[in-house]
């Protein structure tokens, strides 16, 4: 391995946000024809790494440097042109338009009149197509594709430019385990012809399997660079983990008590004949993969996504919760995994975004009790140490632990009984992690009880009282805090373990 | 550090400059077009002139107050006009046959209020795209209209109707107070209460404000309501005013409408913007009106000039806009 040549060097690259340092001086050494694999957990700077290689964002300091030269990307096709490719969790194609015309979109051949060169254009597609060993027609629709093939053609795509380089994020998060397979050997396929890969994924199983080489970073640093065989999982894990866990987490203590919520036979979407205990006070943590069911059930019992059947009982009594006006009656909030979208408007100021689900409780017969809700933000403001210059400000300008914060006091304010908290700090940095764990413990204390969903496993470990894993819409596991870890966890959430075992 | 102090400060002053101009932009530009209106025609900043003007806002001013909520909500309505015709007609053809009045408001509101209902239906409930759903009303109601009238004028014959359009209280003509009165309510609806969040929030982002617990359906419902409402008072001072309502009442108040809600500031994505400057953005186009019919310009070039302004005032928007989205990094 060590003879390939470099191909990519990043040095000592800054990313400043509003507020946070994204990435503190962070290096990166790609080497030709290797499977690069980037470990850490959310909020390491992954993603805004991969995000600066592709030139879809900019960088504070430093230097990018390909093939021994110093460049500057300034947009997607500029990182294109240089041979660097990225494959989106989200795929980019035109759904309407055919494999073909999607890998040579804005390439497309023509013939001297000027007009597309259609026989030309298949013929090469199919070509690329074929050496890839896929067997769907490059006349096909993009839209009729698997998931599992238009990130074929993605890739395909990738081929046509020339790309040196390609960066997958989290390829195989909606795929099958055959067609994770198929996608394992287009991998080997692409590193005979010498091209890098860079692989982002949190299933360490699959970075064991495929890479040369790993780095690992931790809160926007570099952390260290190892070859497959000189590491193993632990290791992996520790210098990923590194921080002191024990500070980060408040000391639960929690005491059995009543139930207060249950659901029975849950079914939707994607989730099958699930039930489920919640008792007062306790945080129940619900791990699973991508895809396993864990984020939609959180939607259906909150009334956002529809549910086809089944009951949910709160204190016994059996409760409409079929939209979020009914859920939030019955004594349920709700923190979406996608603030920004699904949590705040961020166009909208901290003061309005606190008290939107408790309008009704600040109206004094036809008018909001401005004063009256002035307060009450404060308060939540105080409570949550919300670091703001006034409450007018936009949320869109705070950090993202500051703007979960203000999702902390909206659902709050509106006084629910029973929290449902999808990935509660995600895109958070430690400090403000820390707060919002001990707020939890507070709430629990208040007699509030906790869903936790997240894919932070050891956020997971450390905050729940009791951990239950969910894959393909079904809880196949039950653990207690004292039985939890990661490789348990792991192994029953990606279905390593059979349930009889 | 001392250099660094000083770029920081100049920064937050440009901040707040820019959110000055920001926030009175309409004023702005109210302003400036008055001051060359002054130079321009002497006869402008007479009393009775000046009143004219008012007096010929009022019906896109109301107008125009709704459609502040609508697209407040990131929608548009295009059905305006013709939901002033049809109200104004139905309104003139009750009076003549009834002769009551108070019938005749009634019909006009109710119409406005049924039309209203009915495109927030299509929108909110069946999920069609504002643009495309009130397209469709627009041609049907206009429809409707030529149908009832069958093409000719209905005179308005009754006093008590015409003091609505014609008459004066205190010296102020009723068009006026009822715009001051309705622009008032809009404002207060908009800031002090539940549904006024909501509308905000709405538009700001749909999703969030649905997953927070708001009723985002009945929220974007009650705006065209609302919006209808509006249209049904404007029909009626609108046909009190010219004595008669017409087929062709009410055409082209949608852009005059919209025009005055871009000027007056509301992003046209929704979730900010405010009632009060769409009035100013109203006057703005008023007052272009008014001074090229004081100067003499042929009528039929009168189009071009309100154009231009509408187009000069969007591109000015836009330039601050991305300072201030700068100015905020």
């Amino acid at each position: 391995m060590q003879d390939k040549e470099l191909i990519l060097k990043l040095d000592s690259i800054v990313k400043v946000f509003p507020g946070v340092k994204a990435l503190d001086g962070v290096q990166l050494e790609v080497r030709a024809g290797e499977v690069h694999a980037l470990c850490g957990e959310n909020g390491a700077g992954k993603s805004t790494l991969m995000k600066i290689i592709s030139g879809a964002q900019s960088y504070t300091s430093g230097k990018i440097i390909m093939e021994g030269e110093e460049v500057v990307f300034h947009s997607t096709k500029d990182a294109e042109r240089r041979g660097i490719a990225m494959i989106y969790q989200e795929f980019n194609m035109v759904r309407d338009l055919s494999v073909a015309e999607n890998m040579y979109l804005g390439r497309l051949p023509k013939t001297k009149l000027g007009m597309v060169d259609w026989k030309k254009l298949y013929q090469d597609a199919q070509e690329v197509l074929n050496k890839l060993g896929l067997k769907f027609n490059c006349k096909t629709k993009v839209r009729n594709l698997s998931v599992a093939e238009s990130q074929m053609t993605e890739i395909a795509k990738c081929l046509t430019i020339g790309a040196k380089v390609i960066i997958m994020d989290e390829p195989t998060a909606a795929l099958t385990d055959d067609e994770i397979k198929v996608l394992f050997g287009i991998i080997d396929e692409l590193k005979k012809k010498n091209i890098a890969i860079l692989y982002i994924s949190h299933r360490m199983d699959e970075i064991f399997q495929i890479s040369d080489r790993l780095t690992v970073f931790r809160d926007g640093k570099y952390i260290a660079t190892k070859n497959i065989e000189d590491t193993d999982y632990d290791d992996v894990v520790s210098m990923m983990v590194g921080r002191n866990v024990t500070n980060l987490y408040p000391v639960r203590q929690y005491q059995p008590q009543e139930v207060v919520f249950e659901l029975q036979n849950i079914n939707s979407k994607g989730i099958f004949d699930l039930n489920m205990k919640l008792y007062k006070g306790e945080i129940l943590g619900i791990a699973g993969l991508l895809g396993s069911g864990n984020i939609e059930l959180s939607k259906v019992i909150y009334g956002a996504l529809p549910m086809k059947h089944g009951d949910i009982l709160i204190n016994g009594k059996k409760k409409d919760c079929s939209s979020p006006i009914k859920a939030i009656a019955a004594g349920i909030g709700f923190i979406s995994d996608d603030r920004k979208q699904e949590g705040l408007v961020l166009i909208r100021n901290v003061k309005e975004n606190i008290s939107m689900s408790s309008l009704k409780k600040l109206t004094k017969g036809i008018q909001l009790d401005k004063k009256l809700e002035k307060k009450r933000v404060n308060d939540q403001v105080k409570r949550l140490n919300i670091k703001i210059s006034s409450i007018q400000q936009n949320t869109g300008n705070l950090s993202g632990g500051n703007q979960q914060k203000v999702v902390f006091a909206k659902v709050l304010e509106a006084n629910p009984t029973i929290c449902i908290f999808d990935e509660p700090t995600r895109g958070v940095d430690v400090g403000a992690k820390a707060e919002i764990y001990t707020i939890m413990d507070q709430l629990t204390k208040d007699g509030k009880s906790i869903i936790l969903i997240s894919s932070d496993l050891p956020e997971l470990i450390g905050m729940s009282d009791r951990v239950l894993i969910m894959r393909e819409g079904k809880i196949v596991m039950e653990v207690s805090k004292s039985e939890a870890n990661q490789e348990i966890i792991l192994a029953h959430a990606s279905g390593g373990v059979s349930e009889n075992e | 550090m001392l250099p660094e102090v000083s770029v920081k400060m100049n920064k937050s002053i440009k901040k707040k400059l820019i959110y000055q101009v920001n926030v009175f932009r309409s004023v702005f530009i109210l302003l400036t077009i008055c001051v060359f209106a002054t130079f321009f025609s002497p006869d402008f900043l007479s009393v009775p002139n000046l009143f004219n003007v008012l007096k010929q806002i009022t019906v896109a001013g109301i107008v125009g107050c709704g459609m502040t909520f609508v697209i407040l909500t990131g929608g548009i309505d295009l059905s305006v006009g013709s939901i002033v015709g049809l109200a104004g007609v139905l309104s003139a053809g009750v009076l003549a046959s009834t002769g009551n009045p108070v019938l005749a408001v009634l019909t006009a509101v109710g119409v406005g209020i049924i039309c209203g209902a009915a495109n927030g239906f299509f929108i909110s409930q069946c999920g069609i795209p504002p643009f495309i759903a009130t397209l469709g009303m627009m041609t049907l109601l206009r429809g409707c209209i030529l149908v009832y009238t069958k093409g000719s004028p209905i005179p308005i014959k009754l006093d008590t109707y015409k003091f609505i359009g014609k008459g004066n209280i205190i010296g102020i003509p009723v068009p006026v107070i009822i715009l001051i009165l309705l622009l008032l309510l809009a404002h207060y609806i908009l800031t002090q209460t539940a549904f006024g969040r909501s509308v905000y929030a709405f538009g700001g982002n749909r999703e969030a404000s649905r997953l927070s617990g708001i009723s985002v359906k009945k929220t974007e419902w009650k705006v065209y309501i609302i919006n209808g409402l509006l249209c049904g008072i404007a029909a009626i001072v609108l046909t009190a005013r010219l004595g008669s309502a017409q087929s062709t009442s009410g055409e082209g108040i949608e852009m005059d409408a919209i025009a005055a809600v871009i000027l007056g500031g509301t992003s046209l994505s929704g979730g900010v913007g405010f009632v009060l400057p769409t009035v100013v953005g109203a006057m703005i186009m008023g007052i272009i009106d008014n001074i090229l019919t004081l100067m003499n310009v042929n009528p039929h070039a009168t189009n071009i000039v309100k154009g231009a302004v509408i187009l000069i005032a969007v591109l000015v928007d836009k330039k601050v806009k991305d300072l201030s989205a700068k100015a905020e990094q």
